[in-house]
């Protein structure tokens, strides 16, 4: 029952990830990611790890998907055939698997004798929301707190990239994502357009 | 299952993310295929916490997490940004730092 849902899952994840790499609808891609990270969450699950498979299922496939769709609905746009780099297409897919046998031959070769176990046997509360929780709060509590002000100065830096500047002198000399830009549809008669495309 | 066929699916999946960095020219499916490698990063860690028996490895992936979530919110500003300015959206094109 274990093998089945291992392999299932496992199916779901590659097929997900070979999609968001194939699809050239940006839109398909993020919908495959989707049934990448819900396979994750299964495989999570598996590992007996309940906290992480939860926390996978709502951050990744609630909320940061949303912000992905959101976006790629907002800029769109499927890219063009154009191969600036000859054999692109063909040597990439050489590296990535260079890459895959790199990392399996360190897997194969490494002396870890508890690979090829299914792991100890664990008590029944490994991994559920009170084990993490404790550990969190006390045994990591320096980096819990480092990881809160990590997202707040995200979302300021994600604030400052995209906000929409104030039509008409808005103090932006301070900020430094945007030193002198004009918003595209705004109406400056004599002014260089600087959101004009470089070529 | 044994915690080796996990390593080996994420050592997968992360060359897989690894391809599409390489092959992919849009700005938002680069940072899906970032998410990929990170999600392969974040399985081998539950992973290898399982096997060794203790739940760190866990608060790992969680911290992981939390780290991809920012490099979302700031890769996707930097997106729109790049949108509004209208540029094109393709990283061969935009090679150059002058704005």
């Amino acid at each position: 029952m274990e093998a089945v849902l291992f392999f299932l899952a496992a199916i779901g994840a590659l097929g997900g990830a070979i999609g968001v790499v194939a699809m050239r609808n940006p839109f398909y891609s993020v919908l495959a990611l989707i049934v990448h990270l819900f396979s994750l969450a299964v495989l999570f699950l598996l590992l007996s790890s309940a906290f992480i498979a939860a926390a996978q299922v709502v951050v990744y496939a609630g909320a940061v998907m949303v912000l992905y769709v959101f976006v790629v609905a907002y800029v769109g746009g499927e890219e063009s055939a154009w191969e600036p780099i000859p054999g692109q297409q063909l040597i990439a897919p050489l590296l990535g698997i260079a890459i895959f046998i790199e990392l399996a031959v360190a897997v194969l070769s490494s002396s870890l004798l508890a690979l090829g176990t299914d792991g100890p046997d664990v008590k029944p509360g490994f991994g559920d929301p009170a084990a993490i929780g404790h550990l969190l709060l006390e045994r990591f509590l320096v980096p819990f707190e480092a990881s809160s002000i990590l997202l707040l100065l995200a979302a300021v830096g994600a604030i400052v990239l995209a906000g929409r500047q104030a039509v008409g002198g808005a103090p932006g000399a301070g900020s430094p994502g945007a030193p002198r830009e004009r918003e595209p549809g705004d109406p400056a008669p004599g002014a260089p357009t600087t959101g004009a495309p470089v070529r | 299952m044994s915690i080796e066929w996990y390593i080996v699916l994420s050592s997968l999946l992360f060359a897989t993310g690894a391809m599409g960095i390489l092959i992919r020219r849009s700005p938002v499916v680069i940072l899906l295929c970032l998410e990929l490698m990170l999600n392969a990063g974040n399985l081998a860690l539950v992973a290898f916490s399982r096997m060794v028996g203790n739940q760190q490895g866990q608060i790992f992936a969680l911290v992981v997490m939390v780290v991809a979530a920012c490099e979302v919110v700031v890769g996707l500003g930097l997106i729109v940004a790049i949108f509004r300015r209208k540029l094109p959206l393709d990283v061969d094109e935009l090679r150059e730092l002058r704005g």
